[in-house]
């Protein structure tokens, strides 16, 4: 499967949606900050994880997947809810790299900042897409188990 | 107050270009990796850098792994709720964040603050 850039589904944000993302984006890094300077930079740093952007966008990616099928006449409750757990188990792969980038981070920050920084995106890259990529051999391979069961069982006397 | 002027533009910025990435890559799958990219923390941790150095930053980012952790249970959380106990995407990702709270003050309190 081919990963490309599609600028489709721009066209079907409006501009409040990147306003609200931008708002929450700055919000959760000041309060990131407020955090570390009140209670110290162990309790602060673990909202560097934080999910506050997570609400907002799989509020959105829902609401859309909703509207596209509420368009077309049906009830898009449901595949609203699909998309937002699309969306959270995109996230749950993420976080693997989100991890692996803190861990390279911490091992190289005090050699090189840039070479940290540079190491952890790219190491943050490779874990996530690999993560993604298991996914997602494992899920076709089991499909194929489970057609091939169920055509054996069709074809037995 | 200019520092936390400059968190908010720099964490909204950053954030904003992740987001805007996810929506567009194809497959949707694949876009939706960016939900967990490392945005809040590129800021941070520059901030730390500029004004305590490398190794209060590498502090920082040895408990933000804790966070890492903290959120594929959050992640996970969050599927259960939409799919098994069908709640709508807001008020999910709102419970679910319980169990952010939890793991993440769980692993601090259990593993320690930095190596």
């Amino acid at each position: 499967m081919l990963v490309k850039l599609s600028s489709s589904s721009l066209k079907q944000t409006h501009w409040y949606e990147f306003g609200i993302r931008f708002l929450l984006g700055g919000l959760a890094t000041v309060f990131a900050g407020i955090v570390g300077a009140r209670f110290g930079v162990a309790v602060g740093r673990l909202f560097l994880a934080l999910p506050a952007i997570f609400c907002a966008s799989a509020t959105l990616i829902g609401s859309h997947e909703r509207r596209t099928k509420e368009k077309a006449g049906l009830s898009g409750r449901r595949r609203g809810r699909q998309a937002a757990a699309l969306d959270a188990a995109g996230a749950g792969l993420g976080s693997i790299g989100l991890a692996a980038f803190g861990a390279t981070f911490y091992a190289l920050v005090t050699t090189s900042v840039i070479g940290a920084f540079a190491a952890a995106l790219l190491t943050w890259a490779a874990v996530s897409v690999s993560a993604w990529w298991l996914r997602r051999t494992l899920r076709i391979t089991s499909r194929h188990k489970q057609a091939g069961r169920s055509a054996k069982g069709r074809s037995a006397p | 107050m200019t520092e936390y002027l400059v968190r908010f533009i720099a964490g909204g910025f950053i954030v904003s270009v992740f987001a805007i990435l996810g929506d567009m890559l194809r497959p949707k799958s694949f876009g939706e990796l960016l939900g967990a990219a490392p945005s809040v923390a590129l800021a941070t941790l520059s901030i730390a850098i500029v004004q305590h150095g490398p190794h209060y930053a590498a502090a920082a980012s040895w408990t933000m792994i804790y966070g890492a952790i903290a959120l594929a249970c959050y992640s996970v959380a969050v599927c259960h709720l939409l799919m098994r106990f069908r709640l709508a995407a807001l008020p999910a990702t709102i419970v679910a964040f319980a169990v952010w709270l939890a793991a993440a003050f769980g692993l601090l309190a259990g593993l320690g603050g930095a190596a």
